[in-house]
């Protein structure tokens, strides 16, 4: 009975992802089931149109950057909450998760105000900034509970073996805590290269790959937006399953020195 | 036996001859770079809006907003809305993270793999594909009508239902989550003691199950509730314009009517909804387990 | 089983002087005014129960934690403020701390490799290190590949590869069974003495500071209570505490009666009075309240050995009996409320006593120890 019931709900889950493929490649104009005939028009629409490339590509500069300072802040940030013993830890850690809780629109609306003053808009490191403080928490909630999970006797062990204190982050405990850290990574590129409403505001004219989407949508049912998001289902796939591979034991290095 | 090599290790490198970790102060160093971006880009952003809902220095935009039931009628079908969708989530979800902690391990994966994938992809993307499935021309109309059960298309898209169906499909995830890791933490002798003792399996999931995995539960509600309140995307384009949350009436003011003041009252509206709800969720809810 | 030192182990090996060294933690004192020193080469074991301080020792001898107050000296050098990474001590942790990302080859290798040495020099020093402890072919595994016993013995290649002029061992052995733990106890010693290395140990297991150690400190409430060879720690512990936590004891509290040389007569509690032999460092007036300690092993049975002069009599009923193997373990209730622990060896000559059997016990005035004046 459970296995039922949870069986549709996986049928649920999946079959609006499934139905995108036959779309993307069918020969009619129309969101049409059964597609009429076979075709690969849209996906070469995608691939030769400059303004959906760049996009694509803006959307990938964007996540990168976005991947690289989130990881950056949250790692300082959270060896800063696990290994201090000052006041207002968990004030801050409570506090972190506020961009979650806060909607996306109230938000975007509110730094669209901000950079329209600054003269940010339409610059693709403003969108940086702005995806930052929407992927920070998920980053630091991540290498939290990775940092957590580490023995700081390990830490403490390289050091009285001669490491210095940054050597010892570099070769214990930043290695131990990889999976972590891609995990991160993971959730912070795809909080930004999917991200709509702050990018409908912030990136202006410039637009982002989920904005150019978005318009194509209700500008006209076209499914060429359905080969874009086909190629992203099918690449979310296959970074799972790296995901998956990357979790397996490393085999041992046989190096005895850097 | 003998060590070999006359010489002792060489000398570590004297450049590290300092005091042993000053830790402590230093540990608060490291959060300020973090706390300074969510200062300037989070914090201050918001307080702007804060200020500008009030320009003029009189709440003329909050009348606006709370008179005349237009937009308190909106809030309220937003507030409906997002309850159907976490009650459904809530149905749905249990049993599936229920499966997916008690199964083994090979399909507990692929189960995973079932729930990961949606919640990676795209909302956009998401929600496109069910316009694909509900449209006039989609593919559930076109199956009933091709099979005759069918003469016409069934509207199903522009619609409350369908609004509904695409935020569970989004939200699904984040119930599920919170849920299977509280299943997880449970001794999995407890169950087997309470079959022991006499236990038949629905009551197994009321005394054992339920009351253990309630601050899973909680956390889930929280979450899908929450951010329900302020969705955007799935409404405005399953909702079709017909179906008006929150979060697209503020967007409209801003687009369309450029007019500022107004979408900040608006906004603070829905920020202080949403944080009631947080609280009262999160934090009443907890103190009444005792935390 | 002493095996000759290596020459160059002991020009390395340091003294160890830790001067009154105190720290609290907020409102907790870990250490008070703790003081020892510890000579090159030998090996020291820390003895308390949990919560005595012994662990935060430790730390600050390492470097992990800072005094609040006194000094640490390696060879006189004071190390009390340099960073733990160039203290140049070996330490092997109560959960061994390998590298779970590292082979066990690069485990050992790593403070070589932070020491800059050639990489050849690493391949050669690891592999003689692995080899003490019989693990040359576990080179390319990864420690969770490991028994526990292994595991630990990686530990202690890595802790004494680089020829640390201090070894410390945060109670290694809690994780084995009890006969991998006594095979690793004399491991553990014979690679000590090979290496010559200075060498703190840290338990609460009170049979094992007994057999590995040169020397014992006891520590109780962040203070050492007594230092000095296993055989005096057992025999003549400084007060009711030690007695009680080393080995089993009876405790009997009184009242001197009669000095005379030699021998007190302790009047007990009970109103029985007993002969104790006298310590010139303890003062016994009459009136003075004292405690005195029997250890159970010297209780002999007088309806086996017989009566001799100068014995101390107990009659009573046995309360409980255990029988463990080696000996007979009596619980001995007296019509006066005393109750006294007991152990007969078994043997063929010894008589077995059953619960609520009368029996005599006795034990000499040289072996009731005067442990404290009050």
């Amino acid at each position: 009975m459970l296995r039922v019931v949870s069986g549709l709900v996986f049928a649920f889950l999946m079959l609006p992802l499934l139905v995108l493929f036959p779309i993307s490649f069918s020969s009619g104009t129309y969101l049409r089931f059964p597609p009429p005939g076979f075709s690969l028009k849209w996906y070469v629409r995608y691939f030769g149109d400059t303004a959906w490339i760049d996009a694509t590509y803006r959307s990938l500069q964007i996540g990168a950057a976005t991947t690289v300072l989130a990881l950056l802040l949250g790692i300082l940030l959270a060896f800063g909450l696990v290994r201090g013993r000052f006041r207002g830890r968990s004030l801050i850690e409570n506090g972190i998760s506020a961009p979650i809780i806060v909607p996306h629109i109230v938000l975007s609306i509110a730094i669209y105000g901000l950079f329209s003053r600054l003269g940010l808009i339409g610059e693709w490191y403003g969108v940086a900034i702005a995806h930052t403080v929407l992927a920070l928490p998920f980053v630091v909630i991540v290498l939290l509970a990775g940092l957590r999970d580490f023995d700081v006797n390990l830490e403490l062990a390289a050091r009285g073996l001669g490491a210095g204190r940054l050597a010892a982050v570099r070769t214990v405990t930043l290695p131990i805590l990889a999976p972590s850290v891609y995990s991160a990574a993971f959730l912070a590129f795809i909080t930004s290269f999917d991200e709509l409403v702050v990018a409908m505001f912030i990136a202006g004219a410039n637009m982002t790959l989920p904005k150019k989407m978005f318009d194509n949508i209700l500008s006209e049912i076209e499914p060429t937006v359905a080969a874009v998001s086909a190629i992203q289902i099918v690449l979310v796939s296959a970074l799972l399953v790296l995901g998956t591979r990357l979790r397996r034991p490393a085999t041992p290095t046989n190096a005895l020195t850097r | 036996m003998t060590l070999s090599s006359a010489a002792s290790a060489p000398p570590l490198r004297a450049a590290e001859a300092r005091r042993s970790s000053a830790f402590p102060l230093g540990a608060l160093a490291l959060t300020w770079p973090a706390l300074l971006l969510l200062l300037l880009l989070f914090v201050l952003p918001l307080a702007r809006l804060f200020a500008l809902s009030f320009e003029g220095g009189n709440l003329e935009w909050y009348e606006k907003a709370l008179t005349g039931g237009l937009y308190t009628t909106i809030l309220l079908r937003t507030f409906e809305i997002a309850a159907i969708v976490t009650l459904c989530c809530l149905l749905i979800g249990y049993p599936v993270a229920f499966l997916l902690a008690t199964t083994t391990p090979a399909w507990r994966a692929l189960g995973f793999a079932f729930v990961m994938l949606p919640l990676w992809t795209s909302v956009l993307v998401r929600t496109y594909a069910w316009m694909v499935l509900l449209g006039r021309n989609g593919i559930i109309n076109r199956l009933l009508i091709d099979s005759g059960l069918l003469e016409q298309p069934l509207p199903m898209l522009n619609s409350k239902m369908a609004v509904i169906l695409g935020m569970v499909h989004v939200m699904l995830p984040f119930m599920i989550l919170p849920i299977y890791s509280a299943l997880t933490r449970i001794d999995p002798d407890l169950p087997k003691a309470a079959r022991g003792l006499g236990a038949s399996t629905p009551r197994i999931v009321m005394t054992i199950y339920l009351p253990l995995t309630l601050r899973g539960i909680v956390a889930g509600v929280t979450l899908v509730f929450v951010v329900s309140l302020g969705f955007y995307i799935t409404p405005a384009l399953l909702g079709g314009g017909k179906v008006l949350m929150f979060a697209m009436v503020i967007e409209q003011q801003v687009r369309e009517f450029l007019a500022w003041n107004f979408a900040g009252a608006l906004s603070v509206i829905l920020l202080a909804v949403t944080l009631l709800a947080f609280t009262v969720l999160n934090q009443g809810v907890a103190r009444h387990l005792g935390d | 089983m002493s095996e000759p030192r290596a020459p160059q182990a002991v020009a390395q090996a340091g003294r160890l002087d830790i001067e009154g060294v105190s720290k609290t933690f907020g409102e907790v004192t870990a250490l008070a005014d703790v003081s020892l020193g510890v000579s090159a080469g030998e090996f020291v074991t820390i003895l308390g129960p949990s919560g005595s301080g012994k662990t935060t020792l430790l730390k600050v001898i390492a470097g992990f934690e800072t005094a609040d107050v006194g000094r640490i000296r390696v060879d006189g050098a004071d190390v009390t403020d340099l960073d733990p990474a160039l203290r140049n001590i070996g330490m092997v942790f109560q959960n061994y701390a390998l590298f779970p990302h590292m082979s066990v080859a690069r485990n050992v290798a790593y403070p070589l490799a932070m020491r800059g040495m050639a990489k050849r020099e690493i391949a050669n020093r690891v592999a003689e290190a692995l080899d003490m402890v019989e693990l040359g072919s576990m080179a390319e595994r990864l420690p969770k590949q490991l028994s526990g016993g292994q595991q630990q013995r990686v530990a202690l290649a890595r802790a004494t590869v680089f020829q640390p002029r201090l070894l410390l061992l945060d109670e290694p052995f809690g994780a084995l069974d009890r006969k991998l733990r006594e095979q690793m106890q004399l491991e553990v010693r014979r690679l000590q003495r090979r290496l010559g290395l200075t060498t703190l140990f840290i338990t609460h297991d009170q049979e094992e500071a007994l057999v590995m150690s040169d020397r014992v400190a006891v520590m109780d409430k962040g203070c050492v209570q007594q230092v000095g060879p296993p055989h005096d720690i057992y025999e003549a512990p400084a007060n009711p505490f030690i007695a009680d936590f080393i080995g089993e004891s009876n405790i009997l509290a009184g009242t001197v009666d009669t000095p005379s040389d030699g021998v007190l007569r302790v009047r007990l509690e009970s109103g029985r009075t007993i002969q104790v032999a006298s310590r010139p460092d303890v003062p016994a007036r009459i009136g003075q309240r004292v405690r005195v300690m029997v250890r159970p092993e010297r209780f002999v049975d007088l309806a086996v050995g017989g009566a001799a002069a100068g014995i101390n009599r107990i009659d009573g009923v046995v309360a409980e009996s255990a029988y463990i193997g080696v000996s007979d373990k009596l619980r001995i209730t007296t019509p006066e409320g005393l109750e006294i622990l007991i152990r007969l060896p078994s043997g063929p000559s010894s008589r077995r006593y059953g619960s609520g059997e009368p029996i005599s016990a006795g034990f000499h005035a040289a072996d009731a120890r005067l442990i404290e004046a009050e």
